[in-house]
């Protein structure tokens, strides 16, 4: 009786702890390679066949299709640079420049990976249509209400994340430092 | 006491077997993954434009709503594939992945240095078969070889702005990809 008690116990504990830790890995989105910039994280090496299981299994999970390594390589930045969240109801500032790349382009998503829809329907920015100033860099205002300049709206959104995708870059598995890659500041000011 | 922990020792390490399987296993049997939700509107060894990332709906997650994407489910189990892919004004690229969304190549315009992206796919059983030819060179024919024999190629235009996504769409809605019947080596250039 008690041997069966303690088998029980183990199964129990081996589903919980099994299951569980499978399930938190999956969806905090946990992988290796990951190169962290500032408030951006890249994992370059998802898109390569170096992907790793953790990496393979949540984009199995997701639906997504990792950008390829020849195509380019997509950041993402959940936080400013601070690190406080990304929220819609206050106004977030990204600026500065990017590193080498043909194009880049800049989206904001639910943390699923959904577009959020404005009174504009503009979802992102490219690296040619963004008002630069006379050195090339730029500010991208991140806000729920009319901005001039470069404005991305958030429509109120509580959470969001901000994708910086470059293609046709040198960035990707061998980066290391920021001063490979400058990547632009976010700074986020609620009021 | 002394029991009760060596059962609950087993039961971590067990569990932890038990979380290395289930990650491993996951892409094998994942419903949702990027070639069940492409599916149904691609077809078989053929061109199927994806549809533009809309708030109201996307096929998949976290695409880029400046890019525009077809697709070819390619099956090589008939014989290689031939792709060929017209170059936007902008930013052309072709990625190919397994059946598991593993990316193993791509070539974006700049790599192509042509007016148009022309190559071939197909498994190292046939690459094998590719009679060698002395008059073609490697540089004339661009072969990529697949890990498997299912899988997707996404062909993406990039539209820097977006009264320019017509042109893009237009451009990759004329990318092409076919079985080739018979052995790769029969045509010539």
């Amino acid at each position: 009786m008690r041997l069966l008690l303690g088998l029980l116990f183990t199964l129990a504990v081996a589903a919980v702890v099994g299951l569980g830790t499978t399930w938190l890995a999956l969806s905090r989105g946990a992988a290796f390679g990951a190169v962290t910039i500032g408030a951006w994280t890249a994992w370059p090496r998802s898109g390569t066949r170096d992907v790793d299981p953790y990496a393979r299994a949540t984009i199995a999970r997701s639906g997504e299709l990792p950008i390829a390594s020849g195509d380019g390589v997509a950041f993402v930045a959940r936080t400013d640079d601070g690190g406080r969240p990304l929220d819609g109801r206050c106004s977030v500032v990204v600026s500065g420049t990017t590193p080498q790349a043909r194009f880049w382009t800049l989206t904001l998503n639910d943390p699923q990976g959904r577009l959020i829809g404005n009174v504009l329907d503009r979802q992102s920015f490219t690296s040619q249509e963004v008002v630069r100033h006379a050195d090339g860099s730029f500010d991208i205002v991140i806000a729920p209400r009319t901005r001039s300049g470069n404005w991305l709206p958030t429509n109120g959104a509580e959470s969001y994340v901000l994708v910086l995708r470059f293609y046709d870059t040198p960035v990707g598995v061998a980066t290391r430092a920021a001063r490979e890659a400058p990547m632009p500041t976010i700074t986020e000011s609620c009021s | 006491m002394i029991r009760w922990l060596l059962w609950l020792l087993a039961g971590v390490l067990l569990g932890g077997i038990v979380h290395l399987v289930a990650v491993l296993v996951l892409p094998n049997t994942a419903t949702q993954d990027a070639y069940s939700r492409l599916l149904p509107i691609a077809p078989v060894n053929a061109v199927a434009p994806v549809p533009q990332p809309s708030p109201q709906n996307e096929i998949m997650p976290f695409m880029d709503p400046a890019v525009a994407i077809a697709v070819c489910r390619y099956d090589l189990s008939g014989g290689p594939m031939k792709l060929s892919v017209p170059l936007s004004p902008a930013y052309t690229s072709v990625s190919f992945y397994t059946r598991r969304g593993i990316a193993y190549y791509a070539i974006n315009d700049r790599a192509a240095g042509r007016r148009q992206i022309e190559l071939q796919l197909m498994t190292a059983a046939q690459r094998a078969d590719v009679p060698e030819d002395e008059e073609v060179t490697a540089a004339d024919r661009l072969i990529v070889e697949s890990p498997s024999n299912t899988g997707l190629i996404l062909m993406k235009a990039l539209a820097p702005e977006p009264g320019l996504m017509p042109a893009a769409r237009a451009a990759i809605a004329r990318a092409t990809c076919q079985q080739e019947a018979g052995p790769a080596g029969t045509e010539s250039r």
